[in-house]
């Protein structure tokens, strides 16, 4: 019976707790609507017609998905390593310069060929710009956290140099690339929901949505089916106990590092090659930080964090829509709810872990 | 010829003295949070938070003073929550402080929408005593006169908000406290050793949390000097990694009060420099880009972690929670 309940149990926990979490950001947000004096109700309907409303919204919804899935992923990948990546913004940004050489410079290609080579530059430039905290990490054990934060200043004044700088079109006010060829435009996934009977009209929605779901499911096997993704896990778990079943934790932690930041570096993927054609300036726009959030609340597993940006993509396109309707509440709001998701998800994950095992389990 | 290289240096050295001051401030409120073993990545998000708190309070109430007392009031709220998170939940101290950030970086703005309704920032403030404007200290006119060498004091030294003036006290007054004092002995034996602390009968909880409150206050007069005397008034981001850039000098420090202190400077040079050379065609290198110059301070940070520039010394039991045996 007791054997039961646990397994039931096993069940629950991963869908409850986050749940709660969710709920309790909400009402807090809530009273800050209330406190702005709107309605948290009618704000509510707002996000929920904003984003699942309409054709357009669901494929601006998704469209942001995308974005929180990789980076998402990249934070869980480190996590499951025992580390805090909070770099994935500098990762993205930089890997996105990858991405924008690809489209740049190798347009001559068949497509296939360069948003293959994008993929590639786009991880690899990623991976890069999270090696040298990994490694600092890994092998002079100064923390992660410090030189990730410092990485993403530096990946930001490095950025802007070269926009700029270096690839500005003469004569050019923006500071950004010029438009890449063709053959790098991810194609719109238009077509494929007209067939669902969704029309998503002009949102950017594209290939880099099923780019990412393929990730999310490599990423799975990666650490539940590889010899790898048990040692990787075995780190996250317990150093000393890897150490001492053979596996070197400092290379392990400097592998899922590197493997963090090139799923981060794929963000361009979705934003340059899938939307705006060029490398514009800041262009991950937070979604580095939004990834924090997703792994958290989806438990570091590939499926809830799929769940968790779908969850986080209703909010933010929820909320420009939101910020459009009610003049009076900003759509800076949305990065509330992204806090206090962290903080209840992360930070105050025991708070509720304990009251809802004895409710289910009888655990004391 | 020499008097132009003079002025530029006074000037110089003057905007250096100007953008330190909240970095002071900043890095010992890191200090007294760090040294007592809890990680100081709020610092950020109390500095914003009072930021827009003191730009509130400086608009309604049409008083600089007032500004500051609700800044450090807002301060101390986030940090208390901080350490009801981190010191009583036992909360992961930089998932937690990270949260804070991110929340108050949405929150300040949302509010100051809705309750301005100038866009995201409050009010721009015009009267005089809605802010901390530049004191002159004595006889600074006399010195005036004699430019070689008094310019040195009657606009490096002279010629600042009070906020400025605090931070100077606080630098030799924190190093007192921490080295000096018994308060500050066990803010050290907490963050090195809290089960020695333990036994010895000191409460970890309690040092904890007085170190990360006077942490809320000083980062809400770094804060509020943001918001109210060096800008006038709260715009969305304007800490603008700050409360980063103070940790990373503390860092740098090498968790000293005034090695702390000398890095503060030194990142604050760096940034008054950048800002002067901006397009400057100089001798041998050409033109360095201001981008460059601005990466400079977390280059070097990411430098002294890597043991290249001196081995750090972190507090010993810096990010664990202490969870006292039952």
């Amino acid at each position: 019976m007791n054997h039961l309940k646990t397994k039931y149990y096993s069940l629950i926990e991963p869908v409850f707790l986050p749940a709660l979490n969710l709920f309790l950001a909400l009402i807090i947000s809530s009273i800050v609507i209330r406190l702005i004096g709107e309605s948290p109700l009618k704000a509510l309907h707002v996000i929920w017609q904003g984003s699942l409303g309409s054709g357009e919204g669901i494929g601006y919804t998704l469209f942001y998905t995308t974005n929180y899935i990789f980076t998402g992923l990249a934070v869980a990948i480190a996590y499951h390593a025992g580390l805090f990546n909070i770099g994935g913004e500098g990762q993205a940004y930089v890997g996105g310069l990858g991405i924008a050489l690809a489209g740049l410079f190798f347009g001559a290609l068949p497509m296939w060929c360069v948003v293959g080579l994008g993929i590639v530059l786009g991880a690899l430039f990623g991976a890069l710009w999270a090696a040298v905290p990994a490694w600092l990490q890994a092998y002079k054990g100064s923390h992660i956290v410090i030189t990730t934060i410092m990485f993403n200043f530096i990946g930001s004044s490095l950025m802007t140099w070269i926009l700029v700088s270096v690839l500005r079109q003469a004569g050019q006010q923006a500071p950004e690339s010029r438009q890449f060829a063709s053959t790098a435009f991810l194609p719109s996934l238009k077509r494929l929901f007209l067939t669902c009977g969704i029309d998503v009209g002009q949102s950017p929605v594209n290939a880099a949505l099923i780019i990412a779901i393929l990730f999310a499911v490599l990423v799975w096997v990666l650490l539940w089916r590889t010899r790898f993704g048990y040692a990787l896990r075995v780190v996250g778990i317990n150093p000393s106990a890897a150490r001492y079943a053979g596996i070197s934790p400092a290379s392990m932690m400097f592998s899922a590092m590197l493997i963090s930041g090139a799923l981060s570096g794929c963000l361009g993927l979705n934003e340059l090659m899938g939307s705006q054609h060029r490398l514009t300036l800041d262009f991950p726009a937070g979604a580095g930080f939004i990834g924090i959030a997703v792994a958290l609340m989806g438990r570091n597993n590939p499926v809830g964090i799929c769940i968790a940006s779908l969850l986080f993509g209703i909010l933010v396109q929820g909320g420009g829509e939101l910020a459009f309707e009610m003049p009076h509440i900003s759509h800076a709001l949305v990065v509330v709810i992204q806090g206090l998701v962290i903080l209840f998800c992360g930070a105050l994950e025991q708070l509720f872990k304990k009251p809802l095992r004895r409710l289910f389990i009888n655990e004391p | 010829m020499m008097l132009t290289y003079y002025t530029f240096i006074i000037l110089l050295l003057a905007a250096t003295v100007r953008v330190a001051t909240p970095l002071i401030l900043a890095s010992f409120a890191g200090l007294y949070s760090e040294r007592s073993g809890v990680v100081a990545l709020g610092l950020e998000g109390m500095m914003l938070g009072a930021a827009f708190g003191s730009g509130c309070a400086a608009a309604l109430y049409h008083s600089a003073w007032i500004g500051l007392m609700v800044g450090i009031l807002v301060s101390v709220f986030i940090a208390f929550i901080f350490s009801y998170v981190c010191v009583f939940k036992h909360g992961n101290q930089v998932v937690a402080a990270i949260a804070l950030n991110i929340c108050i970086s949405g929150l300040a703005p949302t509010l100051a929408l809705a309750w301005f309704n100038e866009g995201n920032q409050t009010p721009v403030l015009t009267e005089p005593n809605q802010r901390f404007l530049d004191i002159s200290l004595p006889f600074s006119y006399l010195f005036k006169k004699h430019p070689f060498p008094g310019l040195i004091y009657s606009d490096v030294i002279s010629g600042h908000s009070v906020i400025l003036y605090m931070a100077m006290v606080l630098v030799p007054v924190s190093a007192f406290i921490l080295y000096k004092t018994r308060f500050g002995l066990r803010i050290r034996a907490v963050g090195e050793n809290p089960h020695a602390a333990d036994t010895a009968g000191i409460s970890v909880k309690r040092i904890r949390t007085q170190a990360i409150m006077i942490s809320g206050v000083l980062s809400g007069v770094a804060g509020t000097y943001l918001a109210i005397a060096a800008g006038s008034g709260f715009i969305p981001d304007m800490t603008a990694g700050k409360g980063y850039l103070a940790l990373a000098a503390l860092i740098f420090g090498n968790w000293k009060p005034y090695r702390a202190l000398s890095a503060c400077l030194l990142f604050a040079f760096t940034d008054s420099l950048a800002t002067r050379l901006q397009g400057v065609d100089l001798p041998v290198v050409g033109v360095i880009p201001v981008q460059f110059i601005m990466a400079l301070p977390y280059v070097i940070t990411v430098l002294l972690l890597a043991g290249f520039v001196a081995r750090p010394e972190p507090p010993k039991s810096i990010g664990i929670p202490y969870i006292k045996e039952s």
